[in-house]
């Protein structure tokens, strides 16, 4: 028996209200079939929400969710057939890790005989088959999220939802559990995976999709390259990949644009000339020192972090980031200094609700 | 601990054994040499005697100890099987309804139990409910007076019972009923042999609700007792309550060694 044999996820025009707060408005949005979709967004933002809709664990105020071709908006949680794992793991703690396993099959009610297999199968997956006769209590968190990821395998699930896994593993072992899920991705090819998380390292390695959500809303959906390369929208531009956001005036000439009275060269692409736009450029695409499109002003902070430097730099008012290689000599708080970036490598956005000044989130 | 000095422990422990001595131990030791004696006229007893023990774990005195635990066990059953279920239904009530099921099982323990005994006697002496006579009569009494313990502590650790495990069970295939019993109630297990071990003590020494209406031939223990007493016979007494009062124990102790087992698992 497979759960949702169809893989899958489409969700149309679905919206989400507690007590008249709407925490997603009407998202579109479909998961292919074999297809990873990273769900990324600050706490807030619907994204799990949009997770708990699929799950069933919400039900939506309007709109509809289908699992393959199949309408599941008002079927209970367990007629879903879908895979789930969450944060917390929650195995249960009064069941050995392979009871744990079998706990879907036998609720399916799969076939007695085929039982201890699959289990088997399932704990190999992941790397845990040695330590079946355990209790969940008696095992590393890591170790528990492997057991989890193989209860929710077990039952073939077409989808597979995943709530942000790995935020209660430290960071070592994170992306070792990252390396771990690209390759059970791998692995079982068609089963689709939702997943759910705050954080673009993440969503940027594993995803081959990334939905980016803020404010209950879908804000933006594409491939990792084309969000970082070329992102729509001021908030995924800073969102995934923390981009210096300056606000600009595009000049009546060609490929050119006015940051506080500099005239920079840039692609302008369709902007009408007059219009006001915000220019993306990212931290670690800014030299120092003379060059095109060159950008003086004075040295707010400093940040080393090992490999790199992480210069704030006053430009006029406006917060500039930028991120290079370890510097010989550390510079000094109030320096002048010449920035200076590539045309190819600026990208012209549509002027949004809140101008940023490149001053936004450290991270 | 909160006292950090020397001193300090020594004081807090000599406060502890002058309030706890007098207040809870020697009662209880007055009642077991009490149990042992032919005479007590000075300041200690005199005659030591078993023959108190030979009254108390024969005849009339081992009927009324079967009787007691039969009562006890068939209404601690009986108020943990209602009291949990109407935890678990509360939980998908509105909080209103869930207010109005706590008022409601609170109800049996607010109100004095010789009022309930009386209540249970009224309602239950005429046809068709004509239970007055029987022993059921008595077994009511007691599942009336202790359901409220075990509902209540029930729906505490519902309350503490994570809801995540429900779900990963449901999005695992799992159908409610299935989730209630191989997720909800094994885990609710430490608490729910917390409340039959609760009622189960509290309806072993259930006396007041009881003496109103117990049949003649259905005497629980405690009514054994208040009779030996009340006729004088205050050393039978005193064995028949060491018997109650070590029963009720042994019961209490094995009932822990379950849920610790639950807890540890």
């Amino acid at each position: 028996m497979t759960g949702g044999a169809t893989g899958g996820i489409r969700f149309d025009q679905v919206s989400v209200a507690y007590g008249g707060n709407t925490v997603l408005d009407r998202l579109d949005l479909t998961v292919e079939p074999g297809e990873v979709m990273a769900l990324l967004g600050p706490s807030g933002s619907g994204k799990t929400t949009a997770l708990r809709a699929v799950a069933g664990f919400v039900q939506p105020a309007s709109g509809r969710v289908y699992l393959g071709d199949r309408d599941v908006t008002g079927l209970p949680p367990h007629k879903r057939g879908i895979g789930m794992v969450v944060q917390q793991y929650a195995l249960f703690p009064h069941m050995r890790v392979h009871d744990n396993v079998a706990f879907g099959l036998k609720a399916r009610k799969a076939a007695k005989a085929e039982i201890p297999e699959r289990v088997a199968e399932a704990l190999e997956l992941v790397g845990m088959a040695a330590y079946a006769e355990r209790y969940p209590r008696e095992l590393s968190g890591g170790q528990q999220q492997r057991v989890a990821i193989a209860r929710a395998l077990a039952i073939r699930p077409g989808v597979l939802l995943l709530d942000e896994p790995l935020s209660a593993l430290d960071a070592r072992l994170r992306s070792g559990m990252l390396a771990e899920l690209a390759r059970l991705h791998r692995e079982l090819p068609d089963v689709s995976i939702l997943y759910v998380t705050h954080d673009q390292v993440e969503a940027l390695t594993l995803a081959d999709r990334i939905a980016v959500m803020d404010k209950a809303r879908l804000q933006d959906c594409g491939t990792p390259q084309e969000l970082y390369r070329r992102p729509r929208t001021e908030f995924t531009a800073s969102f995934v990949g923390n981009a210096n956001l300056l606000p600009v005036t595009v000049a009546d000439g060609a490929d050119t644009v006015d940051f506080a009275g500099r005239a920079l060269d840039v692609p302008t692409g369709e902007a009408a000339g007059g219009a006001t736009a915000t220019l993306c450029v990212r931290p670690h695409l800014v030299g120092l020192g003379d060059g095109p499109n060159a950008l003086s002003g004075t040295i707010a902070e400093v940040q080393w972090r090992g490999s790199t430097h992480r210069l704030y730099v006053d430009v006029d008012g406006h917060r500039v980031k930028a991120d290079l290689r370890e510097l010989r000599e550390t510079p000094a708080l109030g320096d002048t200094v010449t920035l200076h970036f590539a045309a190819e490598d600026a990208v012209l956005l549509p002027a949004g609700t809140a101008p940023g000044t490149g001053g936004g989130a450290h991270a | 601990m909160l006292v950090h000095s020397r001193t300090g422990k020594w004081a807090a422990w000599a406060v502890f054994f002058v309030l706890f001595v007098p207040l809870f131990a020697v009662p209880l030791l007055v009642i077991l040499a009490a149990s042992f004696t032919t005479n007590w006229s000075g300041a200690f007893p005199s005659g030591p005697t078993t023959e108190h023990y030979a009254a108390a774990t024969g005849g009339d005195s081992l009927q009324a100890l079967t009787t007691s635990l039969i009562t006890a066990v068939s209404a601690s059953l009986l108020a943990l099987t209602v009291g949990s279920w109407a935890a678990l239904a509360a939980t998908s009530l509105r909080r209103r309804g869930r207010r109005f099921l706590d008022a409601l099982f609170m109800l049996p323990v607010a109100v004095p139990s010789v009022v309930v005994g009386l209540a249970v006697l009224v309602a239950f002496s005429k046809p068709p409910m004509l239970l007055n006579g029987t022993r059921w009569i008595v077994i009511l009494a007691h599942t009336i007076l202790v359901t409220a313990f075990a509902y209540s502590s029930v729906s505490a650790a519902i309350v503490r019972l994570d809801p995540m495990y429900e779900q990963a069970a449901a999005s695992l295939g799992a159908r409610p009923s299935y989730v209630l019993w191989r997720i909800k109630l094994p885990l609710l297990l430490p608490a729910l042999t917390a409340a039959a071990g609760l009622c189960f003590a509290l309806s072993m020494g259930e006396l007041s609700a009881t003496m109103m209406l117990y049949p003649p031939d259905w005497t629980p223990l405690p009514v054994q007792i208040f009779a030996a007493t009340d006729r004088g016979s205050l050393f039978t007494g005193a064995a028949v309550a060491v018997v109650l009062m070590g029963t009720t124990l042994l019961v209490l102790l094995g009932v822990a060694r379950i849920r610790t087992r639950a807890s540890y698992r």
